[in-house]
């Protein structure tokens, strides 16, 4: 089987909206998260998000493609130009039919469909824009990344809520290494912080009022962000003999499912998927570094990820790094894993840790090194990046220093 | 505005152009509008005169509303409003 490398990367999110801001905030632990600026926010009980700034459509889209372009969408297309630019691969005849998009995300056009639900249902109009269909449907964003690119090989959305992303990757990690395609494009998108999205998350009483605290004894909830990340996969000879700029080898992936319940995780199922992605790429557990935590700051994820690596890596799990970003950028549910994959590529081509912000105190059923507060100076080889989904689905995908 | 007037602007903006740009002999294809541009004109006819166009994307020739040239638009249009008011 052939190797992988990574040849770009792009993303716009809550840190900032490039890859350069991003690691900015990372190595300084900024936090995305602040008060929500939506229509009708005072009518939810959850009024804090890591939303997207200032951000504003008609900057990087003509009338046309807003009336195609979710704000999922758009996300996409501004982190997938930053991502083929760097690689510098132009997609054309034989390559061109040889490579192709597998993008993540959990709720797709969701502030289309909220928008136009809205439409109808409170504002009682019977008519709708003509193009909500291809503007909401889930596949919009890699349909739309394979028309500017011209992407004609494998093409597909991976919709598996928080795991989204990195389930994502994985397929484009081994298409490329089956020799099934020659470049990918990959990573995945979210933008559910309107009104319904947010209120639906309410509803399941996960949520912080105040601060992502992953880890920290002090820790209540998750907080919701946005965004994307993508990425080009590109097989190493193909790289290697146009010279192109290597960020960092995709080593290994690994999935499981946990087969027991919809939402609660499961150490065993965490487990299986970590200790799998280290045999896929035929690493020891000692040569991991860092690992970019699922680490949703709730009471049931960080106990039973922490649990999960201790479990996989025994003493080893003591000295390696594990911070959870999310303090950061929040939750982006199907595009976390995707915008995460950038602070294991930071540990690796940086050698800075980004930190788990917010911690207070510690939970001794947390007893890991999460890198409280501060981001740190640290040589590492390998890198894991981790994602649980509601629904008990896990994807755990390896790096390692090109 | 007149419903030529407010057809012509519907019809520009779809096709990126001026008004003035608009000729009522112009066809769709003269105006450079494809199949997408002009299921966004039909929507954009219905909100503007608050009438429902009846429009099948499918065939749009057997649809009873004669989209040939911008003028038959226009006339069709009156006829709707004539007949839904």
């Amino acid at each position: 089987m052939g190797r992988v490398v990574i040849t770009g990367a792009g993303t716009i999110n809550p840190l900032g909206v490039d890859v350069a801001q991003t690691y900015d905030a990372l190595k300084n632990g900024r936090c995305g998260i602040g008060p929500l600026d939506i229509r009708d926010a005072d009518r939810l009980s959850i009024q804090i998000g890591a939303q997207v700034g200032d951000y504003d459509e008609t900057a990087h889209f003509n009338r046309q493609q807003i009336a195609l372009y979710d704000r999922f969408t758009q996300f996409t297309l501004l982190a997938a130009r930053q991502a083929i630019a760097q690689s510098e691969l132009t997609f054309a005849g034989a390559l061109a039919d040889q490579s192709g998009v597998i993008l993540g995300t959990s709720g797709g056009g969701l502030t289309t469909q909220d928008e136009n639900y809205r439409v109808v249902y409170e504002d009682g109009k019977n008519r709708v824009h003509p193009f909500i269909v291809p503007k909401l449907m889930n596949n919009a964003a890699v349909s739309q990344v394979s028309m500017e690119f011209n992407l004609r090989g494998p093409s597909f959305t991976v919709a598996t809520a928080c795991a989204s992303s990195n389930h994502a990757m994985g397929q484009a990690f081994n298409m490329v290494r089956s020799g099934m395609a020659k470049a990918m494009l990959t990573g995945g998108s979210e933008a559910m912080l309107c009104f319904g999205g947010i209120k639906a998350w309410e509803g399941l009483r996960v949520m912080s009022r105040d601060a992502c605290r992953p880890f920290s004894a002090t820790r209540n909830g998750m907080v919701q962000g946005e965004g994307a990340g993508v990425f080009v996969f590109e097989d190493y000879d193909h790289a290697k003999a146009r010279g192109a700029d290597i960020l960092c080898e995709v080593a290994g992936f690994a999935m499981s499912s946990d087969a027991s319940d919809i939402v609660m995780p499961s150490k065993q199922g965490a487990a299986r998927a970590i200790a799998g992605a280290l045999k896929d790429a035929q690493i020891a557990p000692e040569q991991v570094g860092y690992i970019n935590a699922h680490g949703t700051g709730t009471g049931a994820n960080d106990k039973t990820e922490c649990a999960a690596v201790a479990d996989v890596f025994g003493a080893h799990a003591d000295r390696l790094m594990i911070s959870s970003t999310k303090s950061m950028h929040g939750h982006l549910i199907g595009g976390t894993g995707a915008v995460e994959l950038l602070a294991c590529i930071m540990a690796l081509r940086d050698g800075v840790i980004a930190p788990t912000i917010g911690y207070e105190e510690p939970d001794p059923e947390c007893a890991l090194d999460v890198v409280p507060n501060e981001a740190r100076q640290a040589s590492v080889d390998v890198t894991l990046s981790n994602a649980f989904a509601f629904g008990g689905l896990n994807a755990v995908i390896a790096l390692r220093k090109a | 505005m007149t419903t030529k007037d407010t057809v012509i602007v519907i019809l520009a903006e779809q096709a990126m152009l001026e008004p003035s740009d608009v000729a009522l002999d112009n066809t769709l294809d003269d105006l450079g509008i494809d199949s997408m541009a002009l299921v966004e004109t039909i929507f954009a006819i219905e909100e503007a005169f608050d009438i429902s166009v009846p429009f099948n994307a499918n065939n749009p020739e057997d649809s009873g509303f004669d989209i040939s040239s911008v003028a038959s638009i226009i006339a069709a249009v009156d006829q709707l409003k004539a007949a839904q008011t």
